[in-house]
């Protein structure tokens, strides 16, 4: 497996070796060790629990959810599942951690090793699909906010989300190129919204990474690496390894060694800066948390947990090529969100429903509707579409109209534009608004006799040799019929006219 | 009238209930007892007499209405201040809790309340219930009511639950809550002549409880007789889904269960207890309740307990090390002392709150437990101390093979004066010596009075039952405390 990305130096070509620690938090009304809420944005301190602010005597409890979560994450990365697995505390003083020390599973995590598999690119540089090997999933505690901006002198404390759970997925350092790491965290983030146990949003701070870069010669052992924390998009976390791969490199080069050391990035310059060095490094005297007793999970609720995992990227991407014949383009892009797939879904089943047909036989319809057709206009549209008006029983009923020749793909954009507008249905729309075409052989014959009748001379010249006229009779015949008329009848009876 | 703060759980409940008399003047003349007291024994932090007046008249009000009356009805008590108290200051004897008022009710003291028993007010203790002798107390030690033959040097209560146990020794409350990490319900309990048991790990939830080390702190009863221990201890226990290391088992009867016939019983004696160096008056009050268990109807088996001699220095990692965890909450921010010199940034506040905030015994257990925690010296003390406390419990499963329960002395010595072994922590911490093994093992442990020694003072037996048998303990309780025939009380000086 060869990737291709390089640095070139000075001296010669470097490699870069990355590994990340995605923290993605878990999907769940309450806290981790506490019945606190964890809706994002709301009032600060509004969402703590007297567990969660740590009052004396407060003692946590583990919530059920957050472990299945993180159980059906790791089963989704076909993951050893630790059915025992223990707390610990991880002892540090800052100001939004109320306990003094973070809840976290250091010796026995919940969650083994795993894999998952990030798709060939070229034009990414990535040649072929590979398997960036995942080393443990764990589950901890999220640490509260502080707010500088509120006071001249000090600062405030926000607890919302103290006690949140994360789960810190750490990936192998197996990954070799910017373009991988992205592939990764997009990879990734689509299996978590696949299992419903992040929802991924970067943005609120959902999933965020911690990135181990460092740099060697190509096949020297690895080099001295450093982390840069709390990168909160995919873009971001390829300039953050574009930038310290850079920096490394230069640094060696010009006589100087990494030091191994945490970073902060800057989205603003697109570069990392140090934030402090392993000699002021913590020492986080982790121990197993007393007031927990280890997690032990029963057959019967990992089975639960297996059980209730959905069709996952790759299986459905699979189906979608080798079931429902979509081309790999088609079936990557329905695949990589999950609003994506159900709405395709959904209008697939619909649709076959209700043309009696098989979902095979209409996906590529449907797939090309969804992909292209349906997003153009309401791109179109803008404001004056209202999405809720595009269900799939509507979107059905045009494509029904369609394929029954009912209506012209124009027609069909055109009824769509006004259920955007209106939420009005299709068929009254067509019926209404005139918009159906001709299929009555009888009465386009009728036209087409007219149109051969007022125009003799084009017919003798089109017999006499001149093909090309054929357009023009089939532009009158559809003029008469105010576009209306069956364009594949249209050609066929006049086909058989002009050459009968 | 008989003076009412001379009877105990048992005859205040059931004389209530009797209509002998109400529970307000059984309040009443103990809120009397605890204001004469205050000065001179210093038991107190604060006293709630407000609250004990309250929780009797609801029971005389619910008894006049013929209403069914809980265990603990009508009966006051005194609350370590190691228990969050709704509404009323918790300080856990410290600086740094100081005016600390929470808006939430421990789970035992909740248990309590819904039983009938009333509030007295909140114990002092030794701070953070690091200490035995409730020198560590903010406040200012607890004096013992008792007194040397012929000298009035004031004598250490024990401790950590020392303000407990001198008010129950000084009639200033019938019963109070404790709580025992190392000892510390059983060796005040030994020093004043009250009975106290700390019950299996896990049977009384530990939430709103201050906690000093988790895997070893537990709640436990202290009161003058076994009985009155039996019933307050079934208003305490209980599973409680707010605390997961609580016992999901229900609570026995063990009042109902109490019986002194220990016929067919096995009492182990562990021989590594015998140590040199141990008071000759203890040894000699051990054999004679070798004897008193056997004239109960015991057979009397030799036991060994061989990695005792680890169990203190085991203890004093585990608990220091969970401790300078624990504690790391205290730290200015959101409750309690807030020491924020000008221009102070967050290290230095959180350095001058701490500073300020704890005592000297907190300070020195925060930094042996972040000692023995740190990189290079975890895998050395805390997991090396772990595989010693595995060791003990098995020593302690292996002796349950032979035995039913042990005997063995509280303390290795009666109570000492005050200020004695102040400045030799390891001194002090000896006196524990006894009482951690069961801790380790959170075994069911109680201590009972012996007698008095040849000063006067009184002596305490201790029995360790196995794992959720608090039944079994209590009734070789029973049995010595029915041939011990003990009923000295200090004489009042204060």
């Amino acid at each position: 497996m060869v990737t291709s990305y390089r640095i070139q130096g000075a001296t010669g070509e470097w490699e870069v070796v990355i590994g990340l620690e995605v923290h993605a938090q878990v999907t769940s009304n309450a806290k981790l060790f506490s019945g606190a809420a964890t809706a994002f944005g709301a009032e600060p301190n509004s969402q703590v629990s007297l567990v969660d602010a740590a009052m004396p005597g407060m003692l946590p409890v583990p919530n059920r959810e957050c472990i299945r979560q993180a159980v059906r994450t790791g089963m989704a990365i076909e993951a050893q599942i630790n059915a025992w697995s223990r707390f610990d505390r991880k002892n540090y003083f800052y100001a939004d951690l109320p306990q003094g020390y973070q809840i976290s599973q250091l010796y026995h995590p919940l969650v083994g090793e795993g894999s998952l598999t990030i798709e060939a690119d070229e034009k990414a540089g990535i040649p072929e699909d590979k398997v960036i090997g995942i080393e443990r999933i764990h589950v901890e505690q999220d640490a509260g906010k502080l707010m500088h901006d509120q006071h001249p002198s000090m600062s405030y404390v926000d607890l919302n989300r103290s006690g949140v759970a994360l789960m810190e997925i750490v990936s192998k350092p197996d990954m070799r190129s910017p373009a991988e790491a992205g592939a990764y965290m997009r990879k990734l983030r689509a299996i978590l919204r696949y299992v419903g146990s992040c929802d991924g949003n970067m943005e609120e701070g959902s999933m965020r990474a911690d990135v181990n870069v460092s740099v060697r010669r190509v096949g020297d052992e690895f080099g001295t690496r450093t982390e840069t924390k709390n990168v909160n998009s995919v873009r971001f976390v390829m300039q953050t390894i574009e930038h310290e791969a850079r920096r490394q490199v230069d640094l060696i080069e010009d006589g100087g060694t990494v030091v191994q050391e945490t970073r902060l990035f800057d989205p603003g310059t697109g570069t990392t800066r140090s934030m402090r060095s392993k000699e002021d490094a913590h020492d986080y005297r982790y121990f197993p948390d007393p007031d927990l007793l280890p997690l032990e999970l029963d057959e019967a609720f990992l089975d639960e947990c297996r059980a209730s995992l959905p069709e996952l990227p790759d299986a459905k991407r699979r189906r979608y090529v080798e079931g429902l014949c979509l081309s790999d383009y088609n079936a990557r892009e329905l695949t990589a969100e999950v609003e994506t797939f159900a709405r395709f879904e959904q209008l697939l089943a619909e649709t076959a429903t209700k043309l009696e047909k098989s979902e095979t036989e209409v996906a590529t319809q449907v797939a090309n509707w969804s992909l292209s057709v349906a997003p153009g206009v309401m791109n179109a549209l803008g404001n004056e579409a209202n999405p809720a008006h595009a269900t799939a029983s509507a979107q059905a009923a045009i494509l029904g109209m369609q394929a029954a020749g009912d209506i012209s793909g124009g027609q069909a954009k055109e009824i769509f534009e006004i259920v955007l507008k209106t939420g009005r249905d299709p068929q009254e729309i067509a019926e209404t608004e005139g918009l159906k075409q001709q299929s009555d052989t009888g009465a386009i014959e009728a036209v087409i006799d007219d149109v051969l009748a007022a125009n003799a001379d084009k017919v003798a010249e089109y017999r006499g040799g001149k093909d090309k006229l054929f357009g023009f009779f089939v532009g009158q015949t559809m003029k008469a019929m105010q576009g209306k008329g069956n364009p594949a009848v249209v050609n066929q009876l006049l086909k058989a006219k002009l050459d009968g | 009238m008989t003076d009412l703060t001379e009877l105990g759980v048992k005859a205040i409940r059931d004389g209530v209930a009797a209509g002998d008399f109400s529970a307000r003047e059984v309040a009443e003349a103990f809120n009397a007892n605890v204001e004469a007291a205050q000065q001179a024994l210093n038991a107190f932090i604060v006293a709630t007499p407000e609250k004990a007046i309250e929780a009797a008249s609801a029971v005389d009000a619910a008894r006049a209405k013929g209403e069914a009356l809980g265990k603990m009805a009508g009966v006051p008590i005194g609350m370590k201040d190691l228990f969050a108290t709704k509404g009323v200051q918790t300080t856990a004897a410290s600086h740094i809790l100081e005016g600390f008022v929470p808006e939430y009710e421990s789970t035992v003291s909740a248990n309590l309340w819904k039983a009938g028993a009333g509030m007295l007010g909140k114990l002092n203790l030794d701070q953070f219930a690091m200490g035995s002798s409730n020198e560590t107390s903010y406040f200012g030690n607890v004096i013992s009511p008792w007194r040397k033959a012929g000298s009035n040097a004031a004598l250490a209560p024990g401790g950590s639950s020392g303000g407990s146990s001198a008010a129950i020794a000084a009639r200033l409350c019938p019963a109070a809550t404790g709580t025992d990490t190392g000892g510390s319900i059983r060796q005040p309990a030994a020093f004043v002549g009250i009975s106290g048991i700390k019950p299996t790990y896990g049977r009384c939830s530990r939430w709103g409880v201050v906690a000093f080390a988790s895997s070893l702190d537990q709640a436990g009863p202290m009161a003058r007789d076994v009985t009155d221990c039996a019933i307050m201890l079934e208003a305490m226990a209980g599973f409680d889904p707010k605390d997961s290391t609580s016992l999901n088992l229900p609570v026995p009867q063990w009042e109902a269960g109490l019986n002194a016939d220990l016929r067919g019983k096995k009492v182990g004696i562990p021989r590594e207890y015998r140590m040199d160096g141990t008071d000759p008056e203890i040894l000699a009050s051990w054999d004679r309740g070798i004897e008193w268990l056997k004239d109960a109807g015991a057979e009397i088996v030799d036991v060994s307990l061989p990695h005792t001699k680890y169990a203190l220095p085991a203890y004093y990692i585990v608990a220091p090390a969970e401790a300078s965890s624990n504690l790391a909450r205290y730290d200015g921010v959101r409750y309690g002392l807030r020491d924020l010199p000008e221009g102070a940034g967050l290290q230095d506040m959180y350095a001058a709150t701490r500073a300020a905030g704890f005592g000297d015994e907190v300070k020195r257990r925060i930094m042996i437990g972040t000692y023995v925690l740190s990189a290079g010296f975890y895998d050395a003390y805390y997991n090396q101390a772990q595989r010693v406390r595995t060791l003990i419990a098995n020593d302690f499963k292996a002796a349950f093979e032979l035995c039913d329960v042990i005997l063995a002395p509280t303390t290795p010595t009666a109570s000492f004066p005050l200020g004695d072994k102040v400045d030799d922590p390891l001194a002090m911490y000896l006196n524990d010596v006894f009482a951690v093994p069961a801790s380790l093992a959170g075994l069911p442990a109680m201590s009972v009075p012996w007698g008095l020694n040849s000063d006067g003072l009184p002596l305490g037996l201790q029995i360790i039952g196995r794992a959720f048998d608090e039944q079994g303990v209590l009734n070789a309780g029973l049995a010595i405390e029915s041939r011990a025939m003990f009923n000295a009380k200090p004489e009042k000086w204060w």
